[in-house]
């Protein structure tokens, strides 16, 4: 008896604690972020300012003045807009097809597309950048940035896509096909009200990734089409690091990410779990 | 209303032959019942001519026209399935009238035939819930009336009752013979419950390995099995066989080189004086029934066999008895071709 009320006193504590911990090391990166957004250069770098130190705007205005802040942000919002509706326009008939059509090579495609994951980017850095600049001339446009973040990331996309509309019991699909029903009827008015958690959910993440992703908006982009990334890879000024402005940049980059995922977070839990649960 | 004729109608995946070579005919307004054990082929064969599974070779006719080549939606046929299949996201309302829908109806004439079939299966409150909201047996009904608003000509039914409990198993069994009497359609069910074949069926039709083996009405597959499989498989509980070696001289009378194993249903023995009779058996369980009881017997071979009774405290435990038969009543059949011996 004694041991057993030791046990449940033991996880009372443990487990909170353990999840407090994990929480604060996660979050405290960001904590710091935010803070030192509101520090001046000079007070970011202070040890003796880490807590205690007098706030100040001047980074954002600045970040707005001099940086040209909203042409950033609303690149970002297009091309990620954009690339998420692209990739779910190819996904859902892709992940469609696969999940309610399968052929003897559907798990090879699967793996196949998978597998694109794996090349690293580098190794296409030089290619890209020159057919791009060079041969399509299509180097800094939001119409590249788009198709690159959507090929980047309908693997994932379809992967996910086919595991929801797995999870749709076949007879519902097949009473559909004894009611009449198109293609584009029975993904319109069946597949897709039923795999809606699932489709939100791909949805979001795939608006996140596009959202986040550095590596070729960076490289791909100088001026017309660079997103936040840009912004914030470009207050590395050669003279030194000016954490205050570069926090601020970050804050206001990851602050819109933030709150859509804290409104959907039910919605991206649900659709994340649905296989597992159900 | 049509009926169906299946010619020479065959399956298979890659090597494996599902279904051999089925030739049917279902007259207009029959209510015919694919019976047999699981994997023989009879799902597959109403998948078929619901169109929903293709066909590799042979042809399917559904009133005057073959339908091969044509969709599901537009052979005029309605399927009923095992899960019910309802659209979860949809109320009744909007299940009933999907396909309606879907064939460009009238909205009048819709919001009439849902509301008309609602009335026939008792659902007319239950027309603005979702399925979830619904229980077992009415999500069935649901399912049926889906099928009904579309007024087809053939009804197709897959194992409807399986998902439901043994009371409401009973009472939508009757409410589809119910509904075959009132709308006079065609109707296909497929089910591995003999039971249901035999109450529901004009014509029965026995699968075994994606072949028929028997095709008939209830009573004369009960009377006259053609084979030793359709003889165990109609009528519970199953026939008993015995060969020379189980019976007594009696019983040896009635069988002979060819037809060389005697087939006795369980409620046709009759106990008698020890000594006499076609076989001997001891009762090693009784099992009581109420009206009548199950007598687990082993023959002096050690051979299992059932008898039924309506006098279970003539039955003493342990000790050989005798049992009869009236010989009109009993079945032969030929141990290597099991096939029964006339």
């Amino acid at each position: 008896m004694v041991a057993v009320v030791n046990k449940s006193t033991f996880s009372k504590v443990f487990w909170p604690v353990l999840a407090w911990t994990v929480a604060i090391v996660f979050f405290f990166p960001i904590f710091w972020m935010v803070l030192t957004s509101f520090k001046t250069d000079a007070d970011a770098v202070k040890p003796e300012h880490l807590i205690v130190f007098t706030p100040t705007l001047e980074n954002y205005l600045n970040m707005i003045e001099n940086y040209d802040f909203w042409r950033f942000a609303k690149n970002s919002v297009i091309t990620s807009l954009f690339a998420t509706t692209f990739t779910l326009f190819v996904g859902v008939p892709a992940a469609y097809a696969m999940a309610f059509n399968p052929s003897r090579h559907t798990k090879d495609i699967l793996i196949w597309m998978l597998s694109t994951k794996m090349l690293p980017a580098a190794a296409v850095l030089y290619p890209m950048t020159f057919l791009t600049k060079n041969i399509l001339g299509l180097f800094d446009t939001h119409f590249l940035i788009i198709i690159v973040l959507s090929l980047i990331n309908l693997p994932i996309v379809i992967w996910m896509l086919f595991t929801y509309f797995k999870e749709i019991p076949k007879e519902i699909i097949e009473a559909g096909k004894m009611d009449g029903v198109s293609i584009w009827g029975e993904i319109k008015d069946i597949v897709l009200p039923l795999a809606w958690g699932g489709l939100a959910s791909t949805a979001l993440l795939c608006f996140i990734f596009c959202w986040n992703e550095a590596y070729w908006t960076v490289r791909l982009t100088t001026i017309d089409a660079a997103t936040l990334s840009k912004l914030i890879e470009g207050n590395r000024a050669p003279e030194g690091l000016f954490f205050g402005r570069l926090s601020a940049v970050s804050t206001a980059a990851v602050g819109p990410i933030v709150v859509l995922g804290w409104f959907c977070q039910k919605q991206l839990v649900q659709g994340l779990t649905f296989g597992a649960v159900k | 209303m049509a009926g169906l004729i299946l010619r020479n109608v065959a399956k298979s995946y890659e090597a494996t032959k599902v279904i051999e070579s089925i030739d049917l005919e279902i007259k207009d307004g029959e209510f015919v019942v694919f019976v047999g054990p699981s994997g023989c082929g009879k799902s597959t064969l109403l998948r078929m001519i619901a169109g929903l599974e293709e066909i590799s070779s042979g042809t399917i006719t559904i009133g005057d026209q073959i339908v091969n080549e044509v969709a599901p939606a537009k052979r005029g046929v309605s399927m009923v399935f095992q899960t019910y299949a309802l659209y979860p996201h949809m109320t009744v309302y909007k299940n009933m009238a999907f396909g309606l829908k879907q064939a460009k109806t009238p909205k009048d004439e819709i919001d009439q035939r849902v509301r008309n079939a609602a009335e026939i299966l008792e659902i007319s409150s239950l027309l603005d819930r979702t399925p979830k909201a619904l229980s077992g047996g009415q999500r069935q009904r649901v399912a049926i009336g889906r099928a009904i608003v579309r007024e087809p000509e053939v009804f197709l039914f897959d194992e409807p009752l399986s998902n439901l409990d043994a009371a409401l198993r009973v009472q939508t069994r009757i409410e589809i013979a119910r509904l075959h009497e009132r709308l006079g359609t065609t109707m296909i069910y497929v089910t591995h419950d003999q039971v249901e074949a035999m109450t529901l069926a004009d014509k029965i039709v026995v699968l075994r390995d994606g072949n028929i083996e028997q095709i008939g009405s209830p009573i004369e597959l009960y009377r006259n099995p053609s084979n030793m499989f359709v003889a165990q498989f109609i009528g519970s509980p199953k026939m008993n066989f015995f060969d020379s070696d189980d019976l007594t001289d009696a019983g040896r009378a009635l069988i002979n080189s060819r037809a060389d194993i005697l087939g006795i249903r369980p409620e046709h023995f009759i106990v008698v004086p020890t000594g006499s009779g076609v076989i001997q058996g001891k009762p090693n369980l009784v099992e009581p029934l109420g009206e009548y009881a199950l007598v687990h017997c082993e023959t002096v071979r050690g051979s299992p066999f059932i008898v039924k009774t309506t006098d279970p405290e003539n039955i003493k435990k342990g000790s050989v008895m005798s049992f009869d038969v009236d010989p009109a009543v009993t079945h032969r059949f030929d141990q290597l071709s099991q096939g029964r011996i006339v």
